[in-house]
Protein backbone atom coordinates (compact mmCIF):
# COMPACT_ATOMS: atom_id res chain seq x y z
CA UNK A 1 0.00 0.00 0.00
CA UNK A 2 3.09 2.56 0.89
CA UNK A 3 4.76 2.15 -1.50
CA UNK A 4 8.71 2.88 -1.74
CA UNK A 5 9.91 6.72 -2.13
CA UNK A 6 10.04 6.89 -5.56
CA UNK A 7 6.09 5.68 -6.08
CA UNK A 8 5.09 8.87 -4.39
CA UNK A 9 4.75 11.82 -6.81
CA UNK A 10 7.36 14.69 -5.63
CA UNK A 11 4.29 16.83 -5.06
CA UNK A 12 1.60 14.33 -3.15
CA UNK A 13 2.03 15.33 -0.04
CA UNK A 14 3.00 13.88 3.20
CA UNK A 15 6.91 13.63 1.93
CA UNK A 16 8.10 16.46 4.86
CA UNK A 17 7.42 16.12 8.52
CA UNK A 18 6.37 19.73 10.02
CA UNK A 19 6.08 20.02 13.58
CA UNK A 20 3.63 23.27 15.61
CA UNK A 21 6.51 25.64 15.95
CA UNK A 22 6.13 25.97 11.71
CA UNK A 23 3.02 27.34 12.49
CA UNK A 24 3.81 30.92 14.83
CA UNK A 25 0.41 32.93 13.66
CA UNK A 26 -1.62 30.26 15.12
CA UNK A 27 -2.15 30.08 19.18
CA UNK A 28 -1.27 26.63 20.06
CA UNK A 29 -1.44 28.10 23.67
CA UNK A 30 -4.78 29.60 24.20
CA UNK A 31 -5.52 32.11 27.10
CA UNK A 32 -8.47 31.54 28.97
CA UNK A 33 -10.84 34.73 29.41
CA UNK A 34 -10.16 36.59 32.71
CA UNK A 35 -13.32 35.21 34.27
CA UNK A 36 -13.35 31.49 33.27
CA UNK A 37 -10.00 31.24 33.90
CA UNK A 38 -11.02 32.48 37.60
CA UNK A 39 -13.66 30.76 38.02
CA UNK A 40 -12.55 26.90 37.11
CA UNK A 41 -14.17 23.86 37.67
CA UNK A 42 -15.57 25.37 40.59
CA UNK A 43 -17.94 27.63 38.40
CA UNK A 44 -20.14 25.37 37.24
CA UNK A 45 -22.86 27.43 36.14
CA UNK A 46 -20.54 30.50 34.58
CA UNK A 47 -21.34 30.39 31.04
CA UNK A 48 -19.54 34.04 29.86
CA UNK A 49 -19.90 35.45 26.01
CA UNK A 50 -16.63 36.26 24.72
CA UNK A 51 -17.21 40.26 23.38
CA UNK A 52 -17.93 40.88 19.91
CA UNK A 53 -16.11 43.34 18.28
CA UNK A 54 -18.02 45.95 16.36
CA UNK A 55 -17.10 45.78 12.53
CA UNK A 56 -17.38 49.61 12.80
CA UNK A 57 -15.74 49.34 16.41
CA UNK A 58 -14.29 52.65 15.93
CA UNK A 59 -16.99 54.44 14.82
CA UNK A 60 -19.29 53.37 17.33
CA UNK A 61 -22.20 54.92 18.27
CA UNK A 62 -22.90 54.39 14.97
CA UNK A 63 -25.64 57.66 15.67
CA UNK A 64 -22.49 60.09 15.60
CA UNK A 65 -23.01 59.70 11.53
CA UNK A 66 -26.55 58.57 11.25
CA UNK A 67 -28.20 60.94 13.85
CA UNK A 68 -28.50 63.95 11.52
CA UNK A 69 -28.63 61.56 8.29
CA UNK A 70 -31.71 61.60 6.35
CA UNK A 71 -32.99 57.96 6.38
CA UNK A 72 -32.56 56.80 2.99
CA UNK A 73 -34.82 53.33 2.84
CA UNK A 74 -33.94 53.05 -1.11
CA UNK A 75 -32.04 49.77 -2.35
CA UNK A 76 -28.90 50.65 -3.79
CA UNK A 77 -25.22 50.32 -4.20
CA UNK A 78 -23.10 52.00 -1.34
CA UNK A 79 -20.74 54.41 -2.31
CA UNK A 80 -19.39 57.08 0.28
CA UNK A 81 -19.47 54.40 3.15
CA UNK A 82 -19.38 50.74 3.93
CA UNK A 83 -18.67 50.17 0.52
CA UNK A 84 -16.76 46.94 1.47
CA UNK A 85 -19.77 45.29 2.88
CA UNK A 86 -21.18 42.69 0.17
CA UNK A 87 -23.87 41.01 0.95
CA UNK A 88 -24.72 37.05 0.26
CA UNK A 89 -26.82 36.06 2.81
CA UNK A 90 -30.22 34.02 1.68
CA UNK A 91 -32.33 36.03 -0.95
CA UNK A 92 -31.12 38.43 -3.11
CA UNK A 93 -33.48 40.89 -1.45
CA UNK A 94 -31.96 40.86 1.32
CA UNK A 95 -31.07 44.58 2.83
CA UNK A 96 -29.64 46.61 5.11
CA UNK A 97 -33.00 47.32 7.18
CA UNK A 98 -33.74 43.46 7.39
CA UNK A 99 -31.68 43.79 10.50
CA UNK A 100 -30.40 47.30 10.87
CA UNK A 101 -32.96 49.67 12.49
CA UNK A 102 -33.46 53.16 10.07
CA UNK A 103 -34.50 55.04 13.43
CA UNK A 104 -31.81 54.18 15.63
CA UNK A 105 -29.19 52.56 14.25
CA UNK A 106 -27.39 52.16 17.22
CA UNK A 107 -29.56 48.97 17.92
CA UNK A 108 -30.76 45.86 15.70
CA UNK A 109 -34.41 45.27 15.45
CA UNK A 110 -36.39 41.74 15.44
CA UNK A 111 -38.87 41.13 12.94
CA UNK A 112 -41.97 41.69 15.52
CA UNK A 113 -40.29 45.13 16.30
CA UNK A 114 -38.07 44.80 19.31
CA UNK A 115 -34.90 46.38 19.45
CA UNK A 116 -31.82 44.92 20.67
CA UNK A 117 -28.13 45.50 21.42
CA UNK A 118 -25.80 44.61 19.17
CA UNK A 119 -24.36 41.91 21.64
CA UNK A 120 -27.38 40.57 21.45
CA UNK A 121 -27.01 39.81 17.66
CA UNK A 122 -27.58 35.89 18.13
CA UNK A 123 -31.23 36.39 19.12
CA UNK A 124 -31.53 38.36 15.47
CA UNK A 125 -29.68 35.20 14.03
CA UNK A 126 -31.86 32.84 15.95
CA UNK A 127 -35.09 34.48 13.91
CA UNK A 128 -34.70 31.90 10.99
CA UNK A 129 -32.10 29.51 12.10
CA UNK A 130 -34.13 28.35 15.17
CA UNK A 131 -32.07 24.93 15.17
CA UNK A 132 -28.97 26.26 14.69
CA UNK A 133 -29.51 28.50 17.56
CA UNK A 134 -30.57 25.88 19.61
CA UNK A 135 -28.22 23.79 19.35
CA UNK A 136 -25.56 26.76 20.09
CA UNK A 137 -27.45 27.07 23.23
CA UNK A 138 -26.67 23.82 24.32
CA UNK A 139 -22.95 23.88 23.16
CA UNK A 140 -23.35 22.14 20.75
CA UNK A 141 -23.05 24.73 17.53
CA UNK A 142 -19.71 26.67 18.07
CA UNK A 143 -16.54 26.69 20.16
CA UNK A 144 -16.34 26.51 23.81
CA UNK A 145 -13.77 26.90 25.96
CA UNK A 146 -12.41 26.34 29.33
CA UNK A 147 -14.08 24.01 31.58
CA UNK A 148 -15.97 21.19 30.99
CA UNK A 149 -17.62 21.02 34.59
CA UNK A 150 -17.23 24.24 35.07
CA UNK A 151 -16.36 28.04 33.84
CA UNK A 152 -16.62 28.36 30.34
CA UNK A 153 -16.79 30.91 27.55
CA UNK A 154 -18.40 30.84 24.23
CA UNK A 155 -18.68 32.93 21.20
CA UNK A 156 -21.62 34.98 19.78
CA UNK A 157 -22.91 34.09 15.72
CA UNK A 158 -20.81 37.08 14.44
CA UNK A 159 -17.28 35.76 16.17
CA UNK A 160 -17.12 33.23 12.81
CA UNK A 161 -19.69 34.19 10.54
CA UNK A 162 -19.83 37.54 8.71
CA UNK A 163 -23.39 38.75 9.21
CA UNK A 164 -23.35 39.93 5.68
CA UNK A 165 -21.91 37.06 3.73
CA UNK A 166 -22.50 33.93 6.54
CA UNK A 167 -20.82 31.21 4.64
CA UNK A 168 -17.67 30.03 6.80
CA UNK A 169 -14.62 30.90 4.56
CA UNK A 170 -12.38 28.16 3.10
CA UNK A 171 -9.35 28.17 5.07
CA UNK A 172 -5.17 26.55 4.65
CA UNK A 173 -5.07 23.55 5.77
CA UNK A 174 -1.78 22.99 8.11
CA UNK A 175 0.10 20.15 6.23
CA UNK A 176 -0.47 16.12 5.72
CA UNK A 177 1.30 13.95 8.53
CA UNK A 178 4.90 12.15 7.02
CA UNK A 179 4.16 9.00 4.51
CA UNK A 180 5.98 5.90 6.43
CA UNK A 181 8.64 5.80 3.90
CA UNK A 182 9.60 9.27 4.42
CA UNK A 183 10.34 8.19 8.05
CA UNK A 184 13.21 6.50 6.77
CA UNK A 185 15.83 8.97 7.47
CA UNK A 186 14.86 8.97 10.93
CA UNK A 187 14.91 5.20 11.69
CA UNK A 188 18.40 5.53 9.86
CA UNK A 189 19.50 7.65 12.77
CA UNK A 190 18.27 5.35 15.10
CA UNK A 191 19.92 2.18 13.88
CA UNK A 192 23.13 4.58 14.08
CA UNK A 193 23.18 4.66 17.69
CA UNK B 1 -2.30 -25.66 41.95
CA UNK B 2 -1.38 -23.47 45.04
CA UNK B 3 -0.66 -26.42 47.12
CA UNK B 4 1.69 -27.57 44.74
CA UNK B 5 3.64 -24.48 45.07
CA UNK B 6 3.29 -23.97 48.40
CA UNK B 7 4.79 -27.29 49.32
CA UNK B 8 7.57 -26.14 47.16
CA UNK B 9 7.72 -22.80 48.92
CA UNK B 10 7.77 -24.30 52.52
CA UNK B 11 10.66 -26.81 51.34
CA UNK B 12 12.64 -23.71 50.27
CA UNK B 13 11.72 -22.02 53.49
CA UNK B 14 10.48 -19.07 51.40
CA UNK B 15 7.01 -17.90 52.45
CA UNK B 16 6.28 -16.03 49.24
CA UNK B 17 5.19 -18.46 46.85
CA UNK B 18 4.81 -16.68 43.56
CA UNK B 19 8.21 -15.03 41.82
CA UNK B 20 7.40 -11.76 40.30
CA UNK B 21 9.86 -9.62 38.18
CA UNK B 22 10.69 -7.53 41.12
CA UNK B 23 11.75 -10.63 43.25
CA UNK B 24 13.24 -12.72 40.54
CA UNK B 25 15.45 -9.75 39.70
CA UNK B 26 16.71 -8.84 43.32
CA UNK B 27 17.43 -12.84 44.43
CA UNK B 28 19.83 -12.63 41.61
CA UNK B 29 21.59 -10.49 43.58
CA UNK B 30 24.12 -7.04 43.19
CA UNK B 31 25.70 -8.72 40.87
CA UNK B 32 22.68 -8.69 38.56
CA UNK B 33 22.19 -4.98 39.16
CA UNK B 34 25.26 -4.32 38.26
CA UNK B 35 24.81 -6.42 34.72
CA UNK B 36 21.50 -4.83 34.26
CA UNK B 37 22.79 -0.77 35.30
CA UNK B 38 25.62 -1.47 32.31
CA UNK B 39 23.74 -2.71 30.39
CA UNK B 40 21.58 0.84 30.31
CA UNK B 41 24.44 2.92 30.02
CA UNK B 42 23.66 6.30 30.10
CA UNK B 43 19.91 5.39 31.42
CA UNK B 44 18.77 8.39 33.75
CA UNK B 45 19.35 7.85 37.74
CA UNK B 46 16.03 5.76 38.63
CA UNK B 47 15.67 3.76 35.66
CA UNK B 48 16.79 0.49 36.91
CA UNK B 49 14.97 1.02 40.36
CA UNK B 50 11.52 1.71 38.07
CA UNK B 51 12.43 -1.31 36.04
CA UNK B 52 12.45 -3.24 39.54
CA UNK B 53 9.26 -2.01 40.64
CA UNK B 54 5.52 -3.15 41.03
CA UNK B 55 2.67 -2.74 38.27
CA UNK B 56 2.08 1.24 39.00
CA UNK B 57 -1.36 0.84 39.86
CA UNK B 58 -0.32 -1.42 42.70
CA UNK B 59 2.11 0.88 43.91
CA UNK B 60 1.80 2.78 47.42
CA UNK B 61 1.04 6.06 47.65
CA UNK B 62 4.51 7.23 48.63
CA UNK B 63 6.58 4.86 45.76
CA UNK B 64 4.28 6.80 43.46
CA UNK B 65 5.35 9.99 44.50
CA UNK B 66 8.93 8.91 44.75
CA UNK B 67 8.98 7.67 40.85
CA UNK B 68 6.90 11.13 39.77
CA UNK B 69 9.78 13.20 42.04
CA UNK B 70 12.70 11.04 40.10
CA UNK B 71 10.87 11.93 36.50
CA UNK B 72 10.16 15.43 37.25
CA UNK B 73 13.88 15.57 37.96
CA UNK B 74 15.13 13.59 34.94
CA UNK B 75 13.03 15.11 32.15
CA UNK B 76 13.64 18.89 34.46
CA UNK B 77 17.60 18.02 33.77
CA UNK B 78 16.69 16.75 30.17
CA UNK B 79 15.17 19.88 28.75
CA UNK B 80 16.73 22.58 31.02
CA UNK B 81 13.45 23.71 32.06
CA UNK B 82 10.73 23.24 35.36
CA UNK B 83 8.75 19.67 33.90
CA UNK B 84 6.09 18.75 36.46
CA UNK B 85 4.52 15.26 36.23
CA UNK B 86 1.23 14.39 37.92
CA UNK B 87 -1.10 11.18 38.57
CA UNK B 88 -4.25 12.96 38.88
CA UNK B 89 -6.80 9.88 39.56
CA UNK B 90 -10.17 9.81 37.91
CA UNK B 91 -13.09 12.33 39.10
CA UNK B 92 -16.04 10.31 40.92
CA UNK B 93 -18.70 9.68 38.77
CA UNK B 94 -16.99 11.26 35.70
CA UNK B 95 -17.39 9.19 32.54
CA UNK B 96 -15.78 10.81 29.45
CA UNK B 97 -17.00 11.30 26.17
CA UNK B 98 -16.20 12.70 22.67
CA UNK B 99 -18.52 14.26 20.19
CA UNK B 100 -17.59 15.21 16.33
CA UNK B 101 -19.62 17.10 14.22
CA UNK B 102 -18.34 15.92 10.93
CA UNK B 103 -21.09 18.20 9.44
CA UNK B 104 -19.09 20.37 10.74
CA UNK B 105 -15.41 19.70 10.25
CA UNK B 106 -13.26 21.54 7.39
CA UNK B 107 -10.13 19.26 7.41
CA UNK B 108 -7.92 22.07 8.83
CA UNK B 109 -5.65 19.78 10.66
CA UNK B 110 -5.18 22.69 13.34
CA UNK B 111 -6.34 19.38 15.70
CA UNK B 112 -3.49 17.62 14.83
CA UNK B 113 -0.60 19.81 15.14
CA UNK B 114 -2.17 21.19 18.73
CA UNK B 115 -2.84 17.63 19.89
CA UNK B 116 1.65 17.20 18.72
CA UNK B 117 1.98 20.65 21.06
CA UNK B 118 0.17 19.53 24.07
CA UNK B 119 1.09 15.96 24.34
CA UNK B 120 4.63 16.03 23.54
CA UNK B 121 4.77 13.98 20.47
CA UNK B 122 8.19 13.16 18.65
CA UNK B 123 8.88 15.92 16.11
CA UNK B 124 11.61 13.68 14.72
CA UNK B 125 10.38 10.82 13.70
CA UNK B 126 6.47 12.57 13.20
CA UNK B 127 4.05 10.91 15.70
CA UNK B 128 0.52 11.92 15.35
CA UNK B 129 -2.22 10.85 17.65
CA UNK B 130 -4.84 12.90 15.03
CA UNK B 131 -5.51 11.28 11.83
CA UNK B 132 -7.83 13.43 9.27
CA UNK B 133 -9.49 11.12 6.50
CA UNK B 134 -10.16 13.05 3.54
CA UNK B 135 -13.58 11.22 1.76
CA UNK B 136 -15.99 12.04 -1.00
CA UNK B 137 -18.91 12.83 -0.41
CA UNK B 138 -20.18 10.45 -3.50
CA UNK B 139 -18.88 7.76 -1.68
CA UNK B 140 -20.00 8.76 1.92
CA UNK B 141 -17.81 7.05 4.64
CA UNK B 142 -15.25 4.42 3.36
CA UNK B 143 -12.12 3.87 5.08
CA UNK B 144 -10.53 1.81 2.17
CA UNK B 145 -10.71 4.79 0.11
CA UNK B 146 -10.23 7.50 2.20
CA UNK B 147 -6.80 9.65 2.59
CA UNK B 148 -4.67 11.42 4.92
CA UNK B 149 -2.29 12.87 2.50
CA UNK B 150 -4.70 15.63 0.77
CA UNK B 151 -3.56 19.32 0.77
CA UNK B 152 -5.32 22.14 -1.53
CA UNK B 153 -4.67 25.48 -0.93
CA UNK B 154 -7.98 25.96 0.79
CA UNK B 155 -10.67 23.79 3.19
CA UNK B 156 -13.44 22.63 3.32
CA UNK B 157 -13.21 21.09 -0.93
CA UNK B 158 -16.61 21.12 -2.35
CA UNK B 159 -16.57 17.50 -3.09
CA UNK B 160 -14.95 16.20 0.03
CA UNK B 161 -15.59 15.67 3.67
CA UNK B 162 -13.61 15.28 6.95
CA UNK B 163 -13.20 12.71 9.61
CA UNK B 164 -10.53 13.18 11.87
CA UNK B 165 -9.58 9.65 13.49
CA UNK B 166 -7.87 9.38 16.98
CA UNK B 167 -8.22 7.05 19.82
CA UNK B 168 -11.63 6.00 20.55
CA UNK B 169 -11.24 5.18 23.85
CA UNK B 170 -13.51 1.61 23.74
CA UNK B 171 -15.55 0.36 26.13
CA UNK B 172 -14.39 -2.98 25.38
CA UNK B 173 -10.61 -2.38 24.31
CA UNK B 174 -9.19 -4.71 21.95
CA UNK B 175 -5.70 -2.86 22.51
CA UNK B 176 -6.23 -3.69 26.24
CA UNK B 177 -6.94 -7.39 26.03
CA UNK B 178 -3.91 -8.35 23.65
CA UNK B 179 -1.08 -6.63 26.10
CA UNK B 180 0.94 -9.80 27.53
CA UNK B 181 2.00 -7.06 30.59
CA UNK B 182 -0.88 -5.61 31.11
CA UNK B 183 0.75 -2.47 30.55
CA UNK B 184 -2.29 -0.84 29.09
CA UNK B 185 -5.29 -0.24 31.14
CA UNK B 186 -8.86 1.38 31.07
CA UNK B 187 -9.01 3.93 33.59
CA UNK B 188 -12.50 4.51 35.89
CA UNK B 189 -13.30 7.38 33.90
CA UNK B 190 -12.95 5.71 30.77
CA UNK B 191 -9.78 6.37 29.69
CA UNK B 192 -7.46 3.99 27.94
CA UNK B 193 -4.01 4.51 29.44
CA UNK B 194 -0.55 3.16 28.87
CA UNK B 195 2.49 2.89 31.59
CA UNK B 196 5.34 3.63 29.52
CA UNK B 197 7.88 2.06 32.13
CA UNK B 198 5.99 -1.15 31.53
CA UNK B 199 5.11 -1.34 28.32
CA UNK B 200 7.97 -3.63 26.47
CA UNK B 201 7.32 -2.02 23.13
CA UNK B 202 5.94 -5.55 21.46
CA UNK B 203 3.31 -3.89 19.63
CA UNK B 204 0.66 -6.19 20.11
CA UNK B 205 -2.12 -3.44 20.99
CA UNK B 206 -1.04 -1.89 17.59
CA UNK B 207 -2.28 -4.43 15.32
CA UNK B 208 -5.10 -5.43 17.27
CA UNK B 209 -6.61 -1.54 17.11
CA UNK B 210 -9.12 -1.25 14.57
CA UNK B 211 -8.37 2.46 14.21
CA UNK B 212 -4.75 2.82 13.50
CA UNK B 213 -4.82 4.92 16.99
CA UNK B 214 -1.64 3.39 18.57
CA UNK B 215 1.77 4.98 17.71
CA UNK B 216 5.08 3.18 18.01
CA UNK B 217 8.56 5.16 19.10
CA UNK B 218 10.81 3.87 16.38
CA UNK B 219 13.93 5.98 18.13
CA UNK B 220 14.36 8.19 20.71
CA UNK B 221 11.36 10.90 20.01
CA UNK B 222 12.98 14.31 19.85
CA UNK B 223 11.42 17.23 20.85
CA UNK B 224 13.23 20.77 21.42
CA UNK B 225 13.07 21.47 24.93
CA UNK B 226 11.39 25.12 24.07
CA UNK B 227 8.56 22.93 22.67
CA UNK B 228 7.90 20.46 25.50
CA UNK B 229 4.57 21.28 27.42
CA UNK B 230 6.03 20.98 31.20
CA UNK B 231 2.60 20.41 32.71
CA UNK B 232 2.66 16.49 31.98
CA UNK B 233 0.61 13.09 33.20
CA UNK B 234 2.32 10.11 34.26
CA UNK B 235 0.20 8.30 32.09
CA UNK B 236 -0.63 10.53 29.68
CA UNK B 237 1.73 13.32 27.96
CA UNK B 238 4.86 12.84 29.38
CA UNK B 239 7.86 12.58 27.34
CA UNK B 240 8.44 8.93 26.34
CA UNK B 241 11.05 6.72 26.21
CA UNK B 242 12.23 5.14 23.09
CA UNK B 243 10.66 1.55 21.97
CA UNK B 244 6.74 2.34 23.80
CA UNK B 245 3.68 2.94 22.10
CA UNK B 246 1.42 5.59 22.76
CA UNK B 247 -1.68 7.23 21.41
CA UNK B 248 -4.67 9.86 22.65
CA UNK B 249 -5.72 9.66 26.28
CA UNK B 250 -8.42 12.56 25.84
CA UNK B 251 -6.05 14.89 27.08
CA UNK B 252 -5.93 13.53 30.58
CA UNK B 253 -3.80 15.96 32.50
CA UNK B 254 -6.73 18.25 31.16
CA UNK B 255 -9.75 16.79 31.61
CA UNK B 256 -9.24 15.10 34.59
CA UNK B 257 -8.85 19.16 35.91
CA UNK B 258 -12.15 19.91 34.77
CA UNK B 259 -10.89 21.53 31.33
CA UNK B 260 -12.06 20.67 27.71
CA UNK B 261 -8.92 18.92 25.69
CA UNK B 262 -6.85 20.64 23.52
CA UNK B 263 -8.13 19.55 20.57
CA UNK B 264 -11.87 20.97 21.12
CA UNK B 265 -10.39 24.29 21.96
CA UNK B 266 -8.38 24.94 19.19
CA UNK B 267 -11.08 23.26 16.33
CA UNK B 268 -11.85 26.93 14.25
CA UNK B 269 -15.58 25.68 13.28
CA UNK B 270 -16.07 23.94 17.01
CA UNK B 271 -16.69 20.28 15.66
CA UNK B 272 -15.68 19.05 18.66
CA UNK B 273 -17.66 18.00 21.65
CA UNK B 274 -16.36 16.76 25.19
CA UNK B 275 -18.12 15.88 28.13
CA UNK B 276 -19.28 13.51 31.02
CA UNK B 277 -22.01 10.49 29.98
CA UNK B 278 -22.79 10.86 33.66
CA UNK B 279 -24.29 14.26 33.94
CA UNK B 280 -27.38 14.50 32.04
CA UNK B 281 -27.05 17.79 31.62
CA UNK B 282 -23.74 17.92 30.10
CA UNK B 283 -23.35 18.73 25.97
CA UNK B 284 -22.50 15.16 25.45
CA UNK B 285 -25.89 14.20 27.28
CA UNK B 286 -27.75 16.50 25.11
CA UNK B 287 -25.69 15.54 21.72
CA UNK B 288 -26.75 11.52 22.31
CA UNK B 289 -30.27 12.65 23.02
CA UNK B 290 -30.95 14.97 20.05
CA UNK B 291 -28.38 13.93 17.07
CA UNK B 292 -27.83 11.21 14.61
CA UNK B 293 -24.60 9.67 16.23
CA UNK B 294 -22.39 6.92 14.87
CA UNK B 295 -19.17 5.08 16.00
CA UNK B 296 -16.73 4.02 13.60
CA UNK B 297 -16.64 -0.27 13.03
CA UNK B 298 -20.29 -0.63 15.09
CA UNK B 299 -19.84 -4.17 13.87
CA UNK B 300 -16.48 -5.34 16.32
CA UNK B 301 -18.40 -4.33 19.54
CA UNK B 302 -15.39 -2.40 20.35
CA UNK B 303 -18.01 0.42 21.79
CA UNK B 304 -16.06 3.29 21.63
CA UNK B 305 -16.64 6.52 23.36
CA UNK B 306 -16.16 8.45 20.14
CA UNK B 307 -18.96 9.60 18.61
CA UNK B 308 -19.30 11.37 15.47
CA UNK B 309 -22.76 13.22 14.85
CA UNK B 310 -23.60 15.28 11.74
CA UNK B 311 -25.57 18.00 13.41
CA UNK B 312 -28.13 20.40 11.13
Amino acid sequence: MHGGVGHVASDAGGTKAFSPADFPDIEFDRELLPEVAEGGAADAEGVYRVRQPLAYEDYFPCSDCHGDMEVNLERRQLEEMHDDIVLDHGPKERWCFDCHNPDDRDRLRLVNGTLIEFDQSYRLCGQCHGTIFRDWREGIHGRREGYWNGAKSYLLCAHCHNPHAPRFPGIEPLPPPVRPQFLHAAAQGSHDE
Amino acid sequence: MSDASHDHGSRNERPEPSVDRRSLLISTGLTAMAAVSASVAGAAPGFVERLLRERFTELSPQRKAEILDQLELEYSQRYGREVSVENTPPMDGVEFAYGLDIARCVGCRRCVYACVHENNQSRDPQIHWIRVLRMEKEHGIELAESTAYYEPAKVPEPDAFYLPVACQQCRHPACVKVCPVKATWKDADGIVVIDYDWCIGCRCCMSACPYGARHFNWSEPAIPSEEINPKTHYLGNRPRPKGVVEKCTFCLHRTREGRYPACVEICPVGARKFGNLLDESSEMRYLLREKRVFVLKEELNTQPRFYYFYAT
